[in-house]
């Protein structure tokens, strides 16, 4: 067994553009939920129309990258004005069913046969991210430090998406340290009494709902370049708890929370991925199948998160105080 | 509340004083007053067929403390949810300074500055109190999503809205939990915050939902020296409240509502010696001041 | 009001039962043509959606599609000659017909009383076509399950089988098999979400790992009625008429399973929901934990029993029993019959019984259930030992009318979500009425659209009942102030 080896893949895991981009998605999740308390289980499908934004104008339109983002950020922007419009007044966990039954209604019409001409059904698209390489400015070559190494398109890429994070946390941070974020924070705690205090919390339910609406679509364009070929199944509700788990382990509400959850949990995903691996080949545990590694990576993140919530639930950075007051 | 708690209502004297504030008016339900800061007709609300609210006509005298009392079920909160946009009615209409409020949501009656405070405390708990008060404060720069990147334009109006936030904090002596968690706080301190942020909005009227329920009796007088130094202010002050002893030193003006209807108005003095009162509450509720189940089960049926 | 309900609910499912009886049993014959077009390299793995038409004289006989097993079958009226020709355009783009032994088009005899097994057999596109299947990249790895979407055209999520019901069937014939089908799974989903309903009304919680434990029966029936101990017991008792049927493998294993579902409920509230209710968890952490006991339980089921799609041994193939104009296999009469019987059971045990009326109260208004004497932890965990084996039953049903496999309650979880919410949160009769509408909804659906679509339809009905009518059809009003 190579420690270091299972040591330099976790760690390229965890600082690579994957983890990169569940950290985008992560923010947005934590201005729906972290800052404004909407309970949004459906971040996947702004994952995913974000994906299919960039992907479908590309093939299907033949239209320039930079415009597919843009499509991106509309698409995003759009299914939050969707959503939002007649879900932002019902009760919070109607929300959360609500969400996740139109982002799984989403994947279902985009894998369809009739969408077939347009998203490609179940096969999905490929080959529109070549605009994007195309304008890599990193000489080709190997990058890094020590055995955690990149290649120059993995890194261009890195670049790009840690970019977008440095820039949604910007965001994020001056938002919540304004008027506005105090509204939002305000809605989190009790709706009715800022409503009463002459805040619109309407309004502004609906922009966290967009903002972070956007962070997701951009994510999944993201995953759209990572990939240079995406289909519906890939956006599963299990994304969206996967994103959950990890805003919960950083510490919801934390501007370095969203960007702490996922960095680490992709980390111990690896980690403990790759050393079952390395014990299924050593024929340690001889129950131990490689088939199986999948499954109980899951069942971990599963258990990960029971614990969390049993043990931690204010997250890795989360004030425990806080979470002490929040017991009614 | 037992029956000393009268020797803690602010003066006697105050009582007489406040009556002349409502001289001439006829004690008599839906009676007209001479300046009215909030006129309601006709409002109604049903709930699968229970009538909750039915209120022919009400009207608010400016610059006056006026109680709506009445047994559980009498349908106050509804009615204070229906003036103030949290909740539809399905019939009437009514004016806040000859401003129509009908149809309008919660929060554009309250720019109105007519403000509301809730029975059951709603401070903001993962908030500081500071945070709580100005949040409060109305037509803020930097509230709107835009507005709040340009942080130089909205920097001198929160230091201005800061001062007074503190100013306020200080008279309701919250001053030194500035910086607590508003979750914190005990039941009294969090009605004396919700109180104070209702202020922060700049209201001409107040209404307060049981501004006295679950709090310690030793914060009971302060809160109500709070209430009549807000009238003494200029402020109308309209609000629910359970405790007779607390309604009856205070008030310049009592509504009595039962089974959704008012069924009497007047000064406190009118109000112990109406028959129908006594009769529909008072008798019973004064003997046994503990003892709602009575008139619980009236107000039910 | 609640008892006129009930009335109305136990009328409607008396006249349900009352149907099969009407009409005359005639299950004669049995000639028709067969087959399972598999995936290549696959022993069971089949492929959906491929066309077949049978032919005699010019004349079409009738037509039929591979289910999701790859299964297909086309009845004949008569022993004789018969034209039979696959559409080589509906199979999945990643394959194609093997032209051996023969091409699309066969001419087969079928010989009296038998079915005739047609064989075609599929192999991978080319190279450039296979690329079309997401790659095994690692960051396609790393974004779904470790068995999501591999043959994306294989797998139809949920999708029930519609007994009886070929392309050649008029709107009528295609309506009815629908319907029964439609009831069939509404019936199942209604068993698999009255517990849902219960545990939302008890104790305010959404419990997302219900539709693992759906999984999770369907898993213990096949683990039990697999083991030789019971097929050994069953050959011995085969010959006794009661006891030869009592101790079928899968009715031991039916029964077992059920028992394992009540287990399992109760141990995780007395061992897990309790304990987090005791220290005071608020509600939206509870939920996650549900999400992290569902992934744990389904993935933990994953690595124990595989990823392959499996059919209880017992009752695979059966003769189409018909009634009328309804025609329904004898496996699927069962589970509808005993569906029923259990529903009334569970509705008269809610009505009549001491416990019963307990789990109304508790559901009704906790505080105030708890206030008038009831202890309301005791009736939690009879709760959640209900909703355990009545999901678990769910399952074993869901298993034989469709596939067991480690997503079924995953993927049915959803639309128990919107049966329970279609018929009002929290109330078991609204579970189960919702539950029967959201099956016949989603198999009507596909009369005028897309198979693929049945379940998006199911859940946009939910949303639109959210939108109008958030409190569901039997839930009431809260009243504001």
């Amino acid at each position: 067994m190579d420690l270091l080896q299972i040591l330099t893949v976790s760690i390229e895991t965890a600082i690579g553009p994957i983890a990169a981009i569940y950290v985008l998605a992560a923010i947005g999740l934590n201005i729906h939920f972290g800052y404004t308390g909407l309970l949004n289980f459906g971040q996947v499908g702004f994952m995913l129309v974000g994906a299919y934004g960039v992907a479908v104008s590309v093939t299907t339109f033949d239209l320039p990258l930079w415009l597919g983002l843009l499509a991106s950020i509309v698409c995003a922007a759009i299914l939050a004005l969707l959503l939002g419009i007649p879900t932002l007044r019902l009760r919070a966990d109607y929300l959360a069913i609500a969400t996740i039954a139109v982002a799984e209604v989403l994947r279902l019409l985009y894998r369809a046969q009739f969408a077939r001409p347009i998203t490609g059904g179940v096969y999905g698209r490929n080959s529109f991210a070549d605009g994007f390489y195309g304008i890599n400015p990193i000489p080709p070559g190997s990058y890094g430090i020590g055995d955690v190494d990149f290649s120059a398109d993995e890194l261009w890429l890195m670049v790009v998406v840690w970019g977008l994070v440095a820039a949604a946390l910007g965001i994020t941070a001056a938002l919540m340290h304004s008027p506005w974020g105090r509204v939002i924070k305000g809605i989190r705690e009790d709706e009715d009494a800022v409503r009463s205090l002459g805040k619109d919390a309407f309004v502004y339910k609906m922009q966290s709902l967009v903002l972070g609406g956007v962070f997701g679509g951009l994510a999944g364009a993201m995953i759209a370049l990572n990939q240079q070929n995406i289909t519906p199944d890939q956006f599963m509700p299990q994304v969206t708890f996967y994103l959950w788990a990890m805003l919960l382990l950083g510490g919801a509400a934390r501007t370095w929370g969203p960007v702490l959850g996922p960095v680490v949990m992709w980390f111990l995903l690896t980690a403990f991925d790759e050393l079952l691996r390395s014990l299924a080949s050593m024929d340690i545990v001889p129950f131990l199948e490689t088939s199986q590694i999948g499954a109980l990576r899951h069942a971990f993140v599963g258990l990960a998160l029971i614990l969390l919530i049993v043990y931690r639930p204010q997250g890795l950075i989360g004030d425990r105080k806080e979470m002490l007051v929040n017991v009614k | 509340m037992s029956s000393d708690s009268k020797d803690i209502v602010p003066g006697a004297a105050e009582t007489g004083a406040a009556a002349d504030r409502m001289a001439g008016v006829d004690p008599r339900p839906g009676v007209p007053k001479p300046d009215p800061i909030l006129r309601a007709s006709g409002i109604r609300r049903s709930f699968g067929g229970l009538t909750a609210v039915n209120v022919e006509h009400l009207e608010v005298q400016r610059g006056t403390i006026t109680a709506l009392i009445g047994p559980n079920g009498a349908g106050k909160s509804t009615l204070f949810n229906l003036l103030t946009g949290f909740d539809r009615v399905d019939a009437g209409e009514w004016a806040f300074e000859n401003r129509q409020l009908n149809g309008l949501s919660g929060h554009k009656v309250a720019r109105q500055g007519m403000v509301r405070t809730f029975q059951l405390t709603k401070a903001l708990t993962r908030m500081t109190v500071l945070d709580n008060m100005l949040l409060a404060a109305p037509r803020q720069k930097g509230e709107g999503f835009f507005g709040a990147f340009a942080r130089p334009v909205w920097r001198a109006q929160e230091a201005a809205n800061r001062k007074r936030a503190m100013e306020l904090l200080e008279r309701f002596k919250l001053d030194a939990k500035k910086d607590d968690m508003a979750g914190s706080l005990s039941g009294g301190q969090r009605k004396l915050l919700e109180m104070a942020r209702s202020l922060m909005v700049d209201p001409s009227m107040v209404m307060l939902d049981e501004p006295m329920a679950g709090v310690n009796p030793a914060l009971v007088q302060s809160l109500l020296e709070h209430i009549t130094a807000l009238r003494d202010e200029g402020t109308t002050v309209l609000f629910v409240e359970h405790d007779m002893d607390v309604i009856m030193g205070i008030s310049d003006w009592i509504v009595v509502l039962a089974q959704g209807e008012v069924i009497a108005e007047g000064r406190p003095d009118d109000i112990r010696s109406n028959d129908e009162v006594i009769d529909a509450y008072l008798g019973k509720q004064h003997d046994e001041p503990n003892g709602g189940t009575a008139a619980e089960a009236e107000g039910t049926t | 009001m609640r008892t006129r309900l009930v009335t109305v609910l136990l009328s409607v499912i008396a006249a349900i039962m009352v149907i099969p009886g009407i009409a005359a049993a005639d299950a004669a014959g049995g000639e028709s043509l067969k087959g399972q077009i598999r995936a290549p390299g696959s022993s069971d793995e089949g492929v959906e959606g491929i066309d077949i038409a049978v032919s005699q004289d010019g004349d079409e006989i009738g037509t039929a599609t591979t289910d999701t097993d790859g299964e297909w079958e086309v009845e004949v009226p008569e022993a004789g000659d018969y034209h039979v020709v696959l559409d080589q355009e509906s199979i999945p783009d990643e394959y194609e017909l093997l032209e051996k032994p023969a091409g699309a088009e066969r001419d087969v005899t079928v010989q009296e009383g038998r079915p005739f097994f047609v064989v075609y057999r599929l192999v991978p596109q080319g190279e450039a076509q296979a690329e079309a299947s997401p790659s095994e990249s690692e960051s396609a790895d790393d974004e779904e399950d470790a068995a999501g979407g591999a043959e994306p055209a294989a797998e139809e999520e949920g999708v029930v089988e519609a007994p009886g019901v070929s392309e050649g069937a008029s709107f009528g014939e295609k309506f009815i098999g629908l319907a029964v089908a439609g009831i069939i799974f509404g019936l199942i989903i209604a068993i698999s979400s009255v517990g849902l309903s219960l545990i939302f009304g008890t104790t305010k919680m959404i419990n997302f790992a219900h539709g693992d434990m759906v999984t999770f029966g369907a898993m213990m029936a096949m683990m039990f009625s697999s083991m030789t101990l019971f097929s050994t017991v069953h050959e011995a008792l085969a010959g006794i008429p009661v006891l030869g049927f009592i101790a079928n493998p899968l009715v031991l294993g039916l029964i077992l399973a059920v028992v394992c579902g009540g287990v399992l409920g109760v141990v995780l509230e007395r061992f897990l929901w309790r304990p987090l209710r005791g220290r005071n968890v608020a509600l939206i952490q509870m939920f996650i934990v549900t999400i992290g006991v569902s992934l744990v339980l389904r993935h933990l089921m994953l690595a124990v029993f595989g990823e392959r799609r499996n059919k209880y041994a017992q009752f695979r193939i059966q003769e189409m029993l018909h009634f009328g104009p309804v025609s329904i296999t004898p496996r699927d009469l069962v589970i509808l019959l005993v569906s029923i019987g259990v529903l009334i059971l569970v509705a008269s045990m809610l009505q009549f019984t001491r416990i019963g009326k307990a789990m109304r109260a508790v559901a009704d208004n906790r505080d105030l259930a708890e206030s008038s004497g009831i202890d309301v932890n005791r009736v939690t965990l009879y709760v959640w030992g209900l909703g355990g084996s009545l999901s678990a039953l769910g399952g074993v049903f869901l298993g034989l009318n469709q596939t067991v496999y480690w997503q079924m309650g995953f993927h049915l979880l959803l639309l128990m979500f919107a049966g329970v919410i279609l018929g009002g949160l929290g109330t078991a009769y609204g579970a189960m009425v919702g539950g029967l509408a959201i099956g016949l909804i989603a198999q009507l659906s596909t009369l005028w659209f897309s198979p693929q679509l049945m379940n998006a339809w199911a859940l946009a009905i939910m949303i639109i009942v959210l939108l109008v009518r958030p409190q569901g059809i039997l839930g009431r009003r809260e009243r504001v102030g």
